[in-house]
C-alpha cells in the first residue's frame, strides 16, 4: 500500500474524518496546558507586566499565518504539477486558516502594542509585511471564488499562490529596508528580553497547539470540499445518509 | 520567430494608438489622482514636498492597474488569445512581446508626464530627474507584474477590482524602492541602492513574470 493511496478523495475523506477528532482533541489539551502555564505559571515579566502573556496567542498565531501559506503554496504546487484534486483541495482549505491566523496575528499585536507602545499600530517591518501576507491570502480566496469552474480555479489560485511565495522574501526584505530608511518606528521587536523558561515552553505548547488546531479545521474543511465536489458520486450521497 | 513577435508587437501599439481615448484615460487618471492629494491635505509646499514622491508613486502604481485590464481582455473575446496559444513561438515571449507593446502605450506615458507633476509638488530638479528615472525602471515593472495578474483574471467577471486586489500587493516593494529613490535623493543620499534593486527586480520579472502569464494563460484558456 503506497502513500498515495489516500490522494483519492473518496479514500482521504473517511481518513480525514477519523483524524480530525484527534487533531482537534490534542489542540484542546494542548492549549489548556499551553495556557495554564502562560497565564498561571509564568512568572510577570518585569518590563511590561502583565500584558505581555498575549505572547502566547500572538506569537504561535503569527508563526502558523506563514506556516499556512508555506503549506498552503506546496499543496498548490502539488497539484498544478501533479494535477492531484486532492493536493488543489488541501491548498484551498487551509487559505481561510491561514488568513484567520494573519489577522488574529494583526489583530494581538494591536492589543500588545496598545499598553506596551502606546498605539495599536506603528508600520514596523514586520506588522506591515504581516499585513501584506494578508492581503495575498485575500487574493488567492477571491481567485479561487471568482472562477466558477473549480478546477481552473484551484489551477489559477495556485499559480497566485507561487508567485506569491516567491514574493514573500522580497515583500519582507523591502518592507525592512524600508522601514530602517525612515527611521518612522521607535520601538524595536527584535531586541526580546531573554525569556524565562516556561515562557518559552507556554509559547512552544502554545504553537503546537495552534498546530493541531490549524490541521484540524484544514482537514475538516477538506471533508466538506470533498463532499461538495464529490456530491453527484455515489459514495458522497451514502457518507452523508444517516447510518 | 522574430517576425511574428514583432508583428504582435507592433499590431498592439498600432491597436493602442488608433484607440486614444482609452490610451489617454490612464493617462489623465494618473494626472487626476495627484492633483486631488493637495486638495486632500492643503496647499503647503513643505507637506507637498514630502509627500510627492509617494503621492506620484501611488498614483502611478493605479494608473498602471486601471490600464492592465486592456492587456489580454479584449484579445480573449475575439478568440485571437487562443490562436496564439496555439501558434508555434513559445506563449512567454508573445506575452512578453504584448506586455512591451502595452507598457509603451502606457507606463511609458505616465513615465514622460511625470516631471509635470514633480513640478506640482515642488519636488527640485534633482528630485524630478529621479523621479523620473525611477519610474522608468519601476514601470516596466509594474506592466510585468501586472500581466500575470491580468493573464488569472481574464475573462472573470468584476476582472478589474480583482486584479487590483491580486496585484497591488505584490507590487510593494516596486513602490518602497521607486519612491525611496525619489526620498533619498531628497535627503541628500546616494541612489544607486534603489537604482541598483529595482534593476534586479526588472531584470528577474523580465525572465519570470511572462512565463507565470503564459502559465496563466493556459490555465485560463484550457
Amino acid at each position: 500500500m503506497s502513500w498515495t493511496r489516500y490522494a483519492a478523495p473518496q479514500r482521504f475523506y473517511p481518513l480525514a474524518g477519523r483524524a480530525v477528532p484527534w487533531f482537534a482533541g490534542l489542540a484542546l489539551l494542548l492549549a489548556v496546558v499551553g495556557l495554564v502555564i502562560g497565564l498561571g505559571v509564568a512568572p510577570t515579566d518585569h518590563q511590561q507586566g502583565e500584558s505581555y502573556r498575549i505572547i502566547f496567542v500572538h506569537v504561535p498565531a503569527a508563526w502558523m499565518s506563514m506556516i499556512i501559506y508555506l503549506a498552503m503554496a506546496f499543496w498548490a504546487a502539488i497539484g498544478l504539477i501533479f494535477n492531484t484534486r486532492l493536493a488543489s483541495m488541501l491548498a484551498v482549505a487551509l487559505a481561510p486558516t491561514g488568513a484567520w491566523m494573519t489577522f488574529l496575528a494583526l489583530w494581538t499585536g494591536a492589543l500588545w502594542g496598545k499598553p506596551t507602545w502606546g498605539t495599536w499600530w506603528v508600520w514596523d517591518a514586520r506588522l506591515t509585511s504581516e499585513l501584506i501576507l494578508l492581503f495575498l491570502y485575500i487574493g488567492f480566496m477571491s481567485l479561487h471564488a471568482a472562477i466558477d469552474d473549480e478546477r481552473r480555479a484551484d489551477r489559477a489560485a495556485a499559480l497566485l499562490a507561487l508567485v506569491g511565495v516567491v514574493n514573500v522574501p522580497i515583500i519582507y526584505f523591502s518592507v525592512q529596508w524600508w522601514n530602517t530608511l525612515h527611521q518612522g518606528a521607535s520601538v524595536s521587536l527584535t531586541q526580546a528580553p531573554s525569556m524565562a523558561t516556561t515562557m518559552l515552553w507556554g509559547m512552544l505548547i502554545m504553537a503546537l497547539a495552534f498546530w493541531m488546531y490549524s490541521i484540524a479545521v484544514a482537514l475538516a474543511r477538506t471533508r466538506v470540499i470533498i463532499l461538495e465536489r464529490e456530491r453527484h458520486a455515489r459514495w458522497a450521497r451514502q457518507a452523508l445518509e444517516p447510518a | 520567430m522574430t517576425a511574428a513577435l514583432f508583428a504582435v508587437f507592433q499590431r498592439d501599439l498600432r491597436i493602442a494608438l488608433r484607440r486614444r481615448a482609452d490610451t489617454g484615460s490612464a493617462l489623465v487618471f494618473f494626472v487626476i489622482v495627484a492633483a486631488l492629494f493637495p486638495l486632500g491635505v492643503g496647499p503647503e509646499f513643505g507637506v507637498l514636498r514630502r509627500m510627492g514622491p509617494g503621492v506620484v508613486w501611488v498614483a502611478a502604481l493605479l494608473a498602471s492597474m486601471l490600464a492592465l485590464g486592456r492587456l489580454f481582455a479584449d484579445d480573449h473575446a475575439d478568440g485571437t488569445l487562443e490562436q496564439m496559444l496555439l501558434s508555434p513561438t513559445p506563449l512567454a515571449l508573445l506575452v512578453l512581446a504584448k506586455t512591451a507593446a502595452h507598457w509603451l502605450a502606457s507606463g511609458l506615458l505616465l513615465v514622460l508626464i511625470s516631471p509635470l507633476l514633480a513640478l506640482q509638488f515642488d519636488l527640485g530638479g534633482e528630485a524630478a530627474g529621479v523621479l523620473f528615472l525611477s519610474l522608468l525602471l519601476g514601470t516596466p515593472l509594474l506592466s510585468l507584474i501586472g500581466a500575470i495578474g491580468a493573464a488569472l483574471t481574464v475573462g472573470l467577471r468584476g476582472a478589474g477590482v480583482l486584479l487590483s486586489l491580486l496585484v497591488l500587493p505584490l507590487c510593494a516593494p516596486v513602490l518602497i524602492f521607486g519612491a525611496g529613490a525619489v526620498e533619498s535623493s531628497l535627503a541628500g543620499l546616494g541612489v544607486a541602492a534603489h537604482f541598483s534593486l529595482l534593476g534586479a527586480m526588472l531584470l528577474a520579472a523580465l525572465v519570470l513574470a511572462p512565463l507565470a502569464a503564459a502559465a496563466a494563460l493556459r490555465i485560463a484558456l484550457e
